[in-house]
């Protein structure tokens, strides 16, 4: 099914289509935010960001990514005004957060870690609050095709406190689109959520992708980076610690495992192969190899012609590549070494 | 200025108010009603009349006033504190808007809001007694100003409080007495020798007196010092506000 979501720009004008057209062919050279030395120290001296620079491509999906406390909620309240920067620029869509603070916050919506949300108004009313507040003329037509597009609609006129814990997010993100930003953050989308939640809220964000929006997004869940990010910041005690192509960064850490399905139990490992990096399962119907994804020689062709020559069948293969986790575990390891 | 965005907060602080009509109004109604039976009745048969006015009619100028204090404190220091006790608050902080704008529409909607409650005692009390208001214009400037200022206070006290018990303590530790000794009940002339000075560095005191001049020409103080007074505590309440937002004061990291 096609997305339904049409998102317009501030000035009105559709951008549905085109966006996604840009999206396919990653043309998204052009900066949105821009970070230069942002330094935030907490008055009990605390120091959550230190010297933290990064730049965000309009239209992307940038993941910072790193554990409980490494400073990703600071970062984003430092860019959407909840938070005063000890020093530091910050632009957004190239005015500075604090000299053209209306102009860059108009651009951004943020949806915060925890729902905060009035709750005996209805979705509609505060989905049109929140409008109003950044200062955009009422457009109930807009505001109708956002709340179905988030499959709020048959709900707007329930008050908020009558809403599941699934729906209440999606309000905050209403909210966060009200006034058709061009950023959009989302802190911890899916934290404290269920399976089924979270399956909701990555094909929610795989909508808006598709209408352009630029989404930074937070998680100390490298599945969802990887589900659902272009790019990847890896953040660690208020230091950004690389940022990178998902895919780029998969496979510059990645190490990948060919499992081998033989059609019989394999009793003895030919002699040839005794010597590498084998292992044989415990029923002996299954080899797995590791290797590195970024070596010259992989040397899989070479260990399927070696079985094929020992007469050994093999009726499945499948490869793994490694995650996001254990990328983020050796580069954590790496960083401390 | 994002006008836009303050008729946004006011009018959604307003929606608020008339979601609750019954509570908000019931409350401020019923209270009068029991002062007009206490004071008017039961202990004002007893008393022939305050300054040539009848005790009942005397009284109604204090008891507005005592309502327009105690609603527009609660009404502002609710108003804001809420949205902080929600986390609603992050919204305020990362729209396009600024404190004047954020102040504007609270204090705003909190001061109509106690100027609706004010207007709703006022008609309750014609019909327990005789009310012709001398000076409607002074009446309502009064009025306007005291909502606003308290609003103001109120808005304070919204963002200094950081519990329930915070934000109750003020309406009842200091303007409850305030206003008993304001001289809401009785013209402060009638008090013993030394009190009437004392009484004089209670600000409540010029509220009262200036709007009972508007109804019946009777004050304790000269009307105009009692402008003065309001506009002064108006232009302190501003300066507070003004300072708390450039500092971000109990607001922002």
């Amino acid at each position: 099914m096609r997305a339904v979501l049409i998102y317009t720009t501030a000035e009105g004008q559709n951008m549905g289509d085109n966006a996604i057209n840009n999206h396919v062919e990653k043309n998204m050279s052009q900066t949105i935010i821009s970070i230069q030395g942002l330094d935030k120290t907490y008055s009990n001296g605390f120091s959550a960001l230190k010297d933290v620079s990064l730049e965000v491509a309009e239209g992307e999906i940038l993941a910072l990514l790193g554990p409980n406390g490494a400073g990703k909620t600071t970062l984003i309240g430092s860019i959407c005004g909840l938070v005063s920067p000890s020093s530091g620029v910050v632009e957004v869509g190239g005015f500075d957060i604090h000299k053209n603070a209306r102009k860059a916050r108009s651009m951004i919506g943020l949806v915060p870690q925890e729902i905060a949300l009035e709750i005996f108004s209805t979705v509609w009313d505060t989905v049109r609050f929140s409008r109003g507040l950044f200062g955009c003329k009422a457009d109930d037509a807009y505001i109708e095709t956002l709340l179905k597009s988030l499959s709020l609609w048959d709900k707007k006129d329930n008050t908020i406190v009558s809403l599941s814990g699934g729906m209440k997010r999606r309000v905050m993100i209403a909210k966060a689109l009200s006034h058709q930003p061009k950023v959009l953050f989302l802190d911890e989308p899916t934290a404290g959520v269920d399976v089924a939640l979270r399956k909701d809220m990555w094909e929610v964000v795989d909508k808006l992708r598709k209408t352009g929006v630029t989404i930074i997004l937070t998680t100390h869940y490298i599945e969802e980076a990887e589900e659902m990010a272009d790019r990847i910041a890896v953040i660690r005690k208020g230091e950004i610690l690389l940022v990178e192509e998902k895919e780029a960064l998969l496979q510059r850490f990645g190490q990948k495992q060919v499992h081998l399905h033989l059609t019989a139990e394999l009793t003895q490992m030919p002699s040839a192969l005794e010597e590498s990096d084998l292992e044989l399962s415990a029923d002996k119907k299954t080899i797995t190899y590791t290797y590195d994804v970024m070596s010259k020689r992989t040397g899989i062709t070479s260990l399927i012609a070696e079985l094929a020559k020992n007469n050994v069948h093999i009726r499945d293969i499948d490869t793994r590549k490694s995650s996001l986790e254990e990328v983020f575990l050796s580069l954590v390891e790496e960083q401390k070494s | 200025m994002n006008k836009t965005a303050i008729k946004a907060i006011y009018r959604s602080e307003m929606k608020r108010f008339f979601r609750t009509i019954a509570q908000s109004m019931f409350s401020p109604v019923l209270s009068t009603v029991l002062y007009f039976v206490v004071f008017g009745a039961a202990i004002g048969s007893r008393i022939e009349s305050v300054e040539g006015i009848a005790y009942g009619a005397f009284i109604v100028p204090g008891l507005v006033m005592l309502a327009v204090l105690q609603q527009s404190i609660s009404n502002a220091a609710f108003g804001i504190y809420f949205p902080k006790f929600t986390g609603t608050i992050y919204e305020l902080f990362s729209a396009p808007i600024n404190f004047v704008e954020i102040i504007i529409g609270y204090v705003g909607a909190a001061a109509t809001k106690s100027l609706i409650v004010a207007a709703v005692i006022l008609i309750t009390a014609t019909f327990f007694v005789d009310i012709k208001i001398a000076h409607p214009l002074w009446a309502f400037a009064f009025l306007v100003l005291t909502a606003l200022s308290f609003s103001l206070l109120g808005f304070i006290i919204g963002i200094w409080a950081k519990n329930f018990e915070q934000l109750q303590i003020i309406p009842m530790l200091v303007v409850t007495p305030l206003v008993f000794l304001g001289g809401a009940f009785y013209s402060a002339n009638m008090l013993p020798g030394i009190w009437q000075i004392v009484v004089k560095f209670n600000p409540v005191l010029y509220l009262i007196s200036g709007f009972r001049w508007s109804f019946f020409n009777v004050a304790d103080v000269p009307v105009m010092i009692s402008l003065i007074a309001i506009s002064l505590f108006l232009f302190i309440c501003i300066a507070i506000i003004g300072w708390i937002f450039k500092t971000g004061w109990r607001l922002r990291e």
